[in-house]
């Protein structure tokens, strides 16, 4: 199938099998943040942005983005470096796995809910799994990292 | 995984429609579920070009496009306003807000899973679903029938003031439950949905009478003895029939109280 799409606002036109998962067909060009973590569609290793909101990659056919917009973390480095200052910050990357997602699905979050409250920051993030940590570190650089953009 | 021969961007539903009569072609949801299997598609059906994303409101009522995401619901004020958030309550546990991106309500309405929290939850409201071929009938009537050929278009929820509650159990935040219940209560009358239980969820709606307007604790034994008897209930890997009947009970009266003014909190 012909297909158009654009990935960190970089065009691709390709001609695609039309049962590809789009977090294969992102690897298939580079983009190896999207990683696939479960098989389940349950830890949001391989979340990234289409048009804006975040999805499960691992769970979206690429024919679905044609036409559209996806957003990987290679797409934000300078956001996706500053709020991986926080977490470095408070110790909240053992081994790192599963930041990627985690970050892209933060990133949606900031932009989607205003002031969020602790529950509503763990509503938002809830399909994202972490098996080393309890979240706690995470959850404090998420909100020293939203304190800053409120003063920003 | 799944492997697709064809695939189809639907120029309009009678194509779909047509297409969808053989059995070796499939319409595409959000593709959580179907993703988990291993078919062979023939021809894939793509309704996302039909303008069926959207939530439509008027006087009456909500109409729903079979390809509204579940978390389009879960995020709709105008839809939330209405039966106490029930709603939204029965979608914020489904897995992830990037889940709930992808997956629609018309795949988790024509599936008709045994452990749907929203299959739960709209059984408990007036819903109705339009079918391409079959028309506009109940949900209730829908949730039974077998899987047929058919198109499922919109989901069609009629407006009233009914209160409702929407509890669940699960063993980790983002499982599916163990065990889903949603009552509502439209002027004297009591509805009853049990999902969850695992098998698909189940209306009780002979439970009037039982409950006064403003039930005691008598009448609310009595009630939840009535509906223990009634529904059936089973055992799987996350729980036992008999540990589900305690969850209902408990998660039965909570949902009375709740509705009645009370202060418990699932």
């Amino acid at each position: 199938m012909q297909i158009k799409l654009w990935i960190n606002n970089k065009v691709f036109e390709d001609d695609i099998q039309s049962d590809i998962l789009l977090i294969d067909y992102l690897r298939s060009k580079g983009f190896y943040s999207v990683k696939r973590g479960c098989e389940t569609a349950n830890c949001g290793l391989c979340t990234v942005h289409l048009e804006g909101k975040p999805v499960l990659s691992c769970s979206t056919l690429t024919v679905k983005a044609n036409g559209l917009h996806v957003t990987t973390l290679e797409g934000m480095k300078e956001e996706v470096e500053e709020f991986g200052g926080f977490m470095a910050d408070q110790g909240a990357e053992q081994c790192g796995f599963c930041s990627p997602g985690f970050i892209m699905n933060v990133l949606a979050m900031k932009k989607e809910l205003v002031n969020p409250t602790e529950l509503e920051i763990k509503q938002y993030l809830s399909g994202n799994l972490c098996r080393c940590t309890g979240y706690m570190s995470q959850l404090r650089a998420i909100k020293k990292y939203l304190e800053l953009k409120k003063e920003d | 995984m799944f492997t697709i021969k064809n695939y189809v961007v639907a120029e309009n539903l009678e194509q779909a429609y047509e297409l969808n009569q053989k059995r070796s072609n499939v319409v595409l949801g959000g593709i959580g579920w179907l993703k988990m299997g291993s078919r062979n598609i023939q021809t894939a059906i793509d309704l996302s070009k039909l303008g069926l994303d959207k939530i439509e409101e008027d006087e009456e009522s909500f109409k729903i496009g079979c390809m509204c995401t579940l978390r389009d619901m879960e995020v709709n004020e105008s839809l939330n306003s209405y039966f106490n958030g029930a709603i939204a309550r029965a979608l914020v546990h489904i897995v992830g807000v990037q889940f709930r991106n992808c997956a629609t309500i018309g795949g988790s309405i024509y599936s008709r899973f045994g452990f749907s929290d929203i299959l739960t939850c709209l059984l408990a409201l007036d819903t109705y679903v339009e079918l391409f071929n079959g028309g506009i009938i109940p949900l209730a009537a829908y949730k039974d029938m077998y899987y047929d050929r058919d198109l499922l278009v919109r989901i069609i929820i009629k407006k009233d003031a009914r209160k409702v509650s929407y509890l669940t159990h699960r063993m980790s935040a983002t499982d599916i439950p163990v065990l889903a219940v949603a009552i509502s209560k439209l002027e004297g009358k009591w509805q009853f949905v049990l999902g969850a239980r695992p098998q698909r969820a189940i209306l009780v709606d002979q439970a009037d009478g039982i409950l006064g307007q403003n039930p005691t604790q008598e009448e609310i034994d009595a009630l939840v003895d009535y509906v223990i008897k009634e529904v059936k209930f089973g055992t799987n890997m996350r729980g036992s029939k008999e540990y589900r009947q305690i969850l209902a009970k408990v998660l039965i009266n909570r949902g009375i109280e709740e509705i009645m003014g009370g202060t418990h909190a699932n």
